[in-house]
């Protein structure tokens, strides 16, 4: 295959934040339930994903920020930009409403962001390379950890069946923007940087198909995908995670722990 | 937020130096696959670890403390078991 000239460099940046923005978001997500896990140990659990993802984000950031100049840092990047400019898929937006939203949440991003990091790993640029091929290994256990607790809620009593089946009723519609490239992931994907992600769809829906028909769970039948997220156009949700977040940089600018 | 009925289940873990499993403390889980995952969230962190067993603490049988007497006073003055009555070559190591 004959790859594309590299992106511009602005492109490149474009690229990395917009993939790590899904991270970003849903680990600060995550954080969130700190000390409000079901019981101690899933507590902890979550939050080691959250801090996985956290990590993540860094590298990306710290790359891109080197790309951007202009004395862009990875916490300009990650706290001092405006709504519309974060371009995470709306999935990762949408709020812990009870355990069976975070998990359902969570297995339905961790599926895809393995598939995208087995693809990251052979990315033409280097650095985007080394980021993805460190990440897939606590991304894969990401996978372990909310495919078996997914099996564990749909494969359990009544209540947690059914508040597993609500959960994935409400989210599912959120699975498949991540397939639909802007012209950004286009253009890395030429590169041979990005992934071409409409190829991940299928191998993305067989694993989705393979977990749910053991936890008993059903798709939502005739599904209108909503997205709108990787071009900046969030659900209402996204404000209030935002003002969180930024709070802190928001009042002392250029605040360091 | 409350969870008893879960069982409690011992930890043990072979840190990357270390030859054996050592106890580091217990968790509760639902079944043994989930306290693998627990261990390895709760107790492994750190890198503290290359090796996980978990074991159902209702399967440990153990001495009671009333029995102490009996069962460990009786070795404290048999100060002859002790193999420091013996002169260790040089070349002996790794006693």
């Amino acid at each position: 295959m004959t790859a594309a000239a590299a992106p511009d460099t602005r492109t490149l940046a474009d690229f990395v934040i917009g993939m790590a923005d899904n991270d970003l978001i849903l680990a600060q997500q995550l954080g969130k339930l700190c000390g409000h896990g079901p019981n101690l140990e899933t507590d902890i659990a979550l939050t080691n994903i959250s801090l996985d993802l956290f990590g993540q984000v860094r590298s990306c950031f710290q790359y891109a920020a080197t790309l951007l100049g202009n004395g862009a840092t990875e916490d300009t990047i990650a706290f001092l930009r405006k709504e519309h400019e974060y371009r995470n898929v709306l999935l990762v937006e949408q709020p812990s409403l009870d355990f069976g939203h975070i998990i359902v949440r969570q297995f339905l991003y961790d599926v895809f962001h393995h598939l995208l990091l087995e693809r990251l790993q052979f990315s033409a640029d280097e650095t985007i390379a080394a980021i993805a091929r460190k990440s897939i290994k606590e991304t894969a256990y990401h996978v372990r950890f909310s495919a078996d607790w997914l099996v564990r809620l749909g494969d359990g009593n009544d209540e947690s069946r059914a508040r597993a089946q609500a959960a994935l009723d409400h989210l599912w519609p959120y699975a498949d923007e991540w397939f639909l490239p802007t012209a950004v992931e286009s253009a890395a994907a030429a590169a041979g940087i990005g992934a071409d992600l409409p190829s991940l769809r299928e191998p993305y829906q067989r694993k989705v198909a393979a977990v749910l028909r053991e936890a008993t769970l059903e798709l939502p039948a005739d599904t209108h995908f909503r997205k709108g997220g990787k071009q900046g156009i969030h659900t209402e949700h996204m404000g209030y995670i935002l003002a969180e977040m930024q709070s802190m940089q928001r009042t002392y600018p250029g605040m360091q722990w | 937020m409350i969870m008893n009925d879960w069982p409690l289940w011992e930890v043990f873990i072979r840190s990357r130096s270390g030859l054996e499993h050592r106890h580091c403390g217990s968790l509760h889980a639902a079944d043994a696959k989930m306290a693998l995952e627990n261990a390895r969230d709760v107790y492994t962190r750190r890198n503290e670890g290359v090796s996980i067993w978990v074991v159902p603490s209702a399967q440990i049988t153990a001495s009671q403390p009333e029995e102490q007497a009996e069962l460990f006073d009786p070795a404290a003055d048999k100060a002859y078991r002790h193999p420091t009555f013996y002169v260790l070559p040089e070349e002996v190591r790794h006693m």
